[in-house]
């Protein structure tokens, strides 16, 4: 019986100081919180877009729309149950009202819905899962990327133009692996001669080369996240199979950090994009050089997404003057969207998901430099939304 | 309080782990495997409409008890770094199993409605779920502690310190060891179903190998073979980990070096060290 | 059949990417009778090592020397530091201690060289393909398979025929005795442990061309390395090559011709999906049908 009660008294005593181990909380400023992936293979991409999101911050010298800002950022190391804790420590003991950062959809899918119910607001500078996106659509959730499968469909759309007849596709065995495929099979119409599924932790591709060698397909497009991309790029280019296949793919398998990781293997590849560091508009050449010089690397998509973020919430709080719990007003402020994000002019879908265009783009060696460089080639996709809009009804 | 609640219940799965690492002698690296199949079946129940915790609970524990039989069943055969392997292999199993399938939402996990309703208890109060934690984590301390000191526990740790003797006695060793396995299962069922109703979320992960690594390491660190010792080690890690990543984003180094510190001067982990006990 | 011979050829070749780690651990846990979880994290810095040498401009040999040599001198002090002290402690807190270092490791290598990913360009010389009637293999690949091999021949050599190998394998079943005769353990342990690094570190430096230099890539390949040591057997240099091997090969083939066969058989999406996660758990299945077969497994080598 001892033992239990020390037992019991022990879970007492740890749980309370474990569960008070937080920030102390100082008034004035909004608090903004923060959850994204810093550590693990991935990241990097969390350490982007939260750079990004810091970036438009030090424009307005630690302000978003005048409002001074205190952001909490904690890492989620990539697992839904320490995202759902972090959002509970900052929604129940630091009082926070807005919410954003996540990277990865498993992590969002376990803390958004919870979030919104409990009032607060969402904006997610990432992932922009489908689940979210048509009937269990939330007035409180906005996505400033895409939805995860637009970049798919994008990418199938132009292979259908670049006249690839023959495809052969690959993604790793999950759902969101085959959530790609499908987006992609939804604007592809040629023939695709290889589905194949890999698995998430995979490192060697040697079979599969070979049974994409046998297809004899004259392109291929896969969608494998972070490390499992460059190690396939590697070995594909090694297996010689790009002299024959043209290489269609999704922006994340082909930003800057996979461009530098594979060297030279990332020569004449293509892909579709949603930001392309070479986009006209003066919002994006500030935000290109303002990075560049104050992180000393080149820019990705997540960074610009952590910008254009924190521009959209600056607007909104600008407009209600940094007070969030006028809710409907701070709502209807997001919904407009009024700032210039580094892709132009900058609209919601009816469910709170980006209306924008695509962009195809290339890998080609810069002349001066003789580096890699990713470049635009074209807009392939005008003003385009996704499948899932329409079922929402907000 | 919430993460309070999270501690309760993988301290709960820790306890559950320690019976046979602790006393049984079986370190199981797949022991996750079972806390996501009672998780799992609380989401799927609830998916089909049956929200009664009064049903879905005891279907949790009844599922990863039969899990746990069926692996313990063929990987009590072996022993030693053998039967690490293989309960490892089983996990994976489950683990691959969980995300190929489309219909529980595969990689992304699925989220529950509403929780589940006790009779006369309100679960969906947060410090109503703590509550209910705390009770059924003290409860399973309790009965595991009656049980190590129980002929069926001497039995057990018998076998651990000398198998031959003990059959050389006339105990079918295979039996207890089973029983015990099934027992922690069970426990680390109920602790997924209790997961279930906290976060509102399951995912494949709950099943992976690192998780399963970790409740290792919250039973080492904790002691091994002492219960309240796991329930120390789940405090710790998981305090640890929040507070850390509370202040960097680096926080795994501090964290490492912190656990290498436990490891190497608290021979007893740390309810040896706390107890005074040894030389730790 | 060229494609078939191929994907026998990718087996193989995965298989000695395994090995290259498998005889490391083999060693440390079979002869010392240590868990080593870290054994991923060294080999995760002989690639960034090399890696980042190769960046910076050393030639492709000089930068796998190094990425083996900081590999080699990281495990010198972990054991010093750590191992030493958990000799005559419970396996349970060298796994607990090996985890520590993992968390460390992945942590540390992250700081000093950034979260993006690292390349490691492959040497021109070695970029090409190689003709064998009638089949185009990759040169790489061949290399990385006379590489293991070579490691393997060496290996044998000095467990089998040399005085340190004598002493490793006697100090792995008689350690009194053999301190008795004067021997330092403590000093061969710790050669041991220093070896079963190094190897690691090549591997890691060897592998960086075509893989993703990355945090966290050392735990991507630990757990086949447990695997192929344990369907080989404990302690044997013989078991984990005909491990190693047999869980590439396996991995390799399954996942070539599993989705394969299930095609005609079942709808596409299900024989895609059941494919794909079928030759995911088939070193598992390997694993346990070897273990109820023989379940010390292939070739186990002495007491531990």
């Amino acid at each position: 019986m001892v033992t239990t009660l020390r037992a019991a008294l022990a879970a007492l005593l740890m749980t309370s100081l474990a569960g008070s181990a937080a920030f102390a909380a100082d008034p004035p400023p909004l608090k903004i919180g923060m959850i994204t992936t810093l550590s693990t293979a991935g990241g990097y991409l969390g350490e982007d877009m939260r750079d990004g999101f810091i970036l438009a911050m030090d424009e307005e010298h630690g302000k978003l729309g005048g409002v001074p800002i205190q952001l909490l950022v904690e890492d989620d190391g990539l697992k839904p149950a320490s995202g759902k804790q972090i959002a509970d420590k900052f929604r129940l003991q630091d009082k926070v009202d807005v919410f954003t950062g996540i990277i990865y959809s498993n992590v969002a899918l376990a803390v958004v819905p919870g979030l919104v119910e409990s009032g607060a607001f969402y904006v997610s500078p990432n992932s922009g899962p489908s689940q979210l996106a048509g009937a269990k659509c939330n007035k409180n959730f906005f996505v400033v990327s895409w939805q995860n499968d637009t970049p798919h469909e994008a990418t199938g759309h132009y292979a259908q133009y670049l006249g690839l007849k023959k495809m052969v596709v690959v993604a790793p065995n999950y759902t969101t692996g085959k959530d790609a495929i499908n987006g992609f099979k939804r604007t592809y119409h040629g023939q695709i001669a290889e589905e194949i599924y890999t698995a998430l932790d995979q490192t060697d591709y040697s079979a599969e080369l070979a049974r994409i060698r046998a297809a004899n397909a004259d392109g291929i497009f896969y969608f494998l996240p972070g490390g499992l991309g460059i190690n396939f790029l590697k070995q594909f280019t090694n297996a010689g199979l790009k002299k024959t296949m043209k290489v269609v793919l999704p922006e994340f398998s082909l930003e800057s950090h996979v461009v530098s990781a594979v060297g030279n293997d990332a020569e004449e590849l293509y892909g579709t994009a949603h930001w392309l560091a070479d986009l006209p508009y003066p919002a994006n050449k500030k935000f290109v050089e303002d990075y560049t010089r104050k992180y000393h690397r080149d820019p990705t998509p997540y960074a610009s997404q952590g910008y254009d973020t924190a521009k959209l919430l600056a607007s909104a709080l600008r407009a209600v003057n940094g007070d969030v719990t006028k809710a409907d007003a701070f709502r209807a402020a997001l919904r407009k969207a009024d700032f210039k994000s580094t892709r132009g002019a900058f609209k919601f879908g009816p469910n709170q998901y980006p209306i924008q265009d695509w962009y195809s783009m290339k890998v080609v060696r810069d002349p001066k430099t003789h580096k890699l460089t990713i470049r635009g080639v074209g807009k392939i996709l005008r003003d385009t939304g996704d499948v899932y809009s329409s079922q929402c009804k907000m | 309080m919430n993460a309070c609640t999270r501690i309760l219940i993988y301290a709960l799965v820790a306890v559950s782990l320690d019976l046979i690492v602790g006393y049984g002698g079986m370190v199981s690296f797949g022991h996750a495997a079972y806390f996501a199949a009672g998780g799992y079946t609380v989401a799927v129940l609830a998916q089909s409409g049956i929200d009664a915790a009064a049903i879905a609970w005891p279907l949790a524990i009844l599922v990863s008890a039969a899990l746990a039989a069926a692996v313990g069943a063929l990987s009590l055969r072996t022993s030693g770094i053998f039967f690490i392997m293989i309960t490892l292999a089983f996990a994976q199993m489950v683990f691959f199993a969980l995300i190929a399938v489309k219909a529980w939402g595969g990689n992304d996990g699925f989220p529950l409605a509403p929780r589940n309703v006790l009779p006369g208890v309100d679960v969906r109060d947060p410090n109503v779920l703590y509550a209910v934690c705390l009770v059924l984590l003290v409860a399973f301390v309790v009965v595991s502690g009656q049980l190590v000191e129980s002929r069926f526990g001497i039995v057990l740790r018998g076998a651990r310190s000398s198998e031959r003797r003990m059959l050389a006695l006339g105990f079918p060793t295979f039996r207890y060891k089973l029983v015990a396995f099934v027992i922690a299962g069970a426990g680390a069922g109920l602790a997924g179903a209790l997961w279930a109703e906290y976060a509102r979320f399951v995912s494949p992960d709950m099943a992976s190998w690192t998780r399963s690594g970790e409740f290792l390491v919250m039973v080492i660190l904790g002691g091994i073979g002492t219960l309240a010792g796991a329930v120390y080690g789940a405090a710790v890690l998981l305090g640890l980990e929040s507070l850390l990543s509370g202040f960097t984003e680096h926080w795994m180094l501090p964290l490492g070096v912190i656990l290498l510190v436990i490891v190497l001067f608290a021979k007893r982990g740390l309810y040896g060290w706390l107890a005074g006990t040894g030389d730790g | 059949m060229s494609l078939a011979l191929e994907q026998i050829l990718n087996g193989l070749q995965f298989g000695v990417m395994i090995f290259l780690l498998a005889a490391g651990l083999t060693l440390v846990f079979g002869i010392m009778g240590v868990i080593n979880l870290a054994h991923g994290s060294i080999y995760m810095l002989g690639a960034y090592v090399a890696a980042s040498a190769s960046s910076k401009g050393a030639p492709f040999v000089v930068a796998v020397a190094a990425g083996a040599a900081a590999a080699a001198f990281a495990g010198l002090a972990i054991e010093l530091v750590v191992i030493r002290r958990l000799y005559l402690r419970d396996h349970l807190d060298q796994v607990l201690a090996t985890f520590a270092l993992i968390l460390i490791a992945n942590d540390g290598v992250s700081i000093a060289w950034g979260k993006t990913p690292l390349n490691m360009t492959m040497p021109p010389a070695l970029a090409g393909a190689v003709s064998l009637g009638g089949l185009t293999y990759p040169t790489y690949r061949l290399v990385l398979i006379a590489a293991g091999l070579a490691v393997a021949a060496a290996l044998y050599v000095l467990v089998a025929r040399s005085r340190l190998g004598m002493l490793i394998r006697a100090g792995a079943t008689h350690r009194e005795t053999v301190a008795a005769l004067g021997v330092d353990i403590t000093r061969l342990n710790t050669i041991v442990f220093a070896l079963g690094a190094l190897l690691a570190g090549v591997a890691g430096a060897l592998l960086a061309p075509i893989l993703a230099v990355q945090v966290g890539m050392g735990e991507q390949i630990l757990i086949l390395t447990f695997v192929a040591i344990v369907v080989g057997g404990l302690g044997s240099i013989r078991g984990a090559f005909v491990g190693a091997l047999l869980v590439g090969l396996v991995d390799t083939l399954g996942r070539a011709y599993i989705p394969v066969v299930l095609k005609p058989v079942a709808r596409p999406e299900i024989a895609d999906s059941l494919g794909g996660g079928l030759s995911a758990i088939a070193i598992y299945l390997l694993m346990a049908i070897v273990l109820v077969w023989k379940p010390r497994g292939l070739f186990a080598a002495g007491t531990r």
